[in-house]
């Protein structure tokens, strides 16, 4: 049961990670370079443009519901278990999330490499 | 790619090993806690060793949100990975810790990945079909491009 309870949480990890890192992704490509913005602008309006991004701040939550949900599945299941399996299986469920919903150009090359280092840290951390 | 964007990738790199492992080493000194116990985690912060953890972590925060303003996530994420490698090695050489072949396998794996990726363009340009290819600006075909 406490097996099931561990999976759920990856699973959980994986989908709240997924969407965080493509609503961030969404908001800085909104927000454009910030090296230009910073250079012509400031820094007070880089931070500013971040900070007032819906996109930004839905991905931060999503991102905090991934870490207690990594919390709670550190609980559930054991470390050796939940952090490589979702650390892995997230770098997959992005290449896949990169494709569908921020229409990235995500070639043969790049499939093999989600699936190269979604293997090296499940080695890593195995 | 400049130079300058080079060194915001190892910077993502660099800051999130050394926060995690900073973070790792304070929490040994905290010992473990609870979900019950709240109010000792946000204590946790007090000790230096997690401090500065964090400090390290939200530079890390700072450079991966430069990464995504003008790179692909499928792009950057990669080089993230890359930190548990830093970490594998830190292990290693400064740690004299023990790593294992499945290890050395696994660091391997993530360099293999992280070099495909770093060989192809960084951004995917949503130029119009008519354009000619350009290898500077990174718009180049999967395979089989004038530029690979």
């Amino acid at each position: 049961m406490r097996l099931i309870y561990a999976w759920g949480a990856i699973a959980a990890i994986v989908l709240a990670s997924t969407t965080g890192d493509v609503l961030l992704s969404l908001a800085m490509k909104q927000v454009g370079d910030v090296g230009d913005l910073w250079r012509d602008h400031g820094l007070l309006t880089v931070i500013g443009r971040v900070v007032r991004n819906p996109n930004f701040l839905l991905g931060v939550l999503a991102m905090t519901v991934a870490f207690y949900s990594l919390l709670f599945g550190l609980s559930w299941g054991d470390v050796s278990l939940v952090a490589p399996a979702s650390a892995s299986l997230t770098f997959v469920a992005n290449a896949v999330a990169a494709k569908f919903f921020l229409h990235e150009r995500v070639d043969r090359r790049r499939w093999m490499a989600a699936l190269l280092v979604a293997g090296g840290v499940a080695l890593l951390a195995a | 790619m400049t130079l300058r964007k080079y060194l915001v990738l190892a910077g993502v790199t660099i800051c999130g090993a050394t926060g995690d492992s900073l973070l790792s080493r304070g929490m040994k000194d905290v010992g473990s806690i609870s979900l019950s116990q709240i109010p000792q985690i946000i204590l946790a912060i007090l000790n230096p060793w997690v401090a500065l953890g964090i400090l390290f972590l939200l530079c890390f925060f700072a450079a991966y949100m430069t990464a995504l303003s003008w790179a692909d996530l499928t792009y950057v994420l990669p080089a993230t990975s890359l930190g548990y490698v830093v970490l594998a090695l830190i292990a290693k050489f400064l740690l004299h810790e023990n790593v294992t072949p499945a290890r050395w396998l696994g660091i391997l794996l993530i360099s293999a990945g992280v070099g495909l990726v770093a060989g192809g363009p960084e951004i995917t340009h949503r130029a119009l079909p008519s354009e000619p290819e350009n290898c500077m600006a990174g718009s180049v075909a999967s395979k089989g491009g004038p530029c690979d």
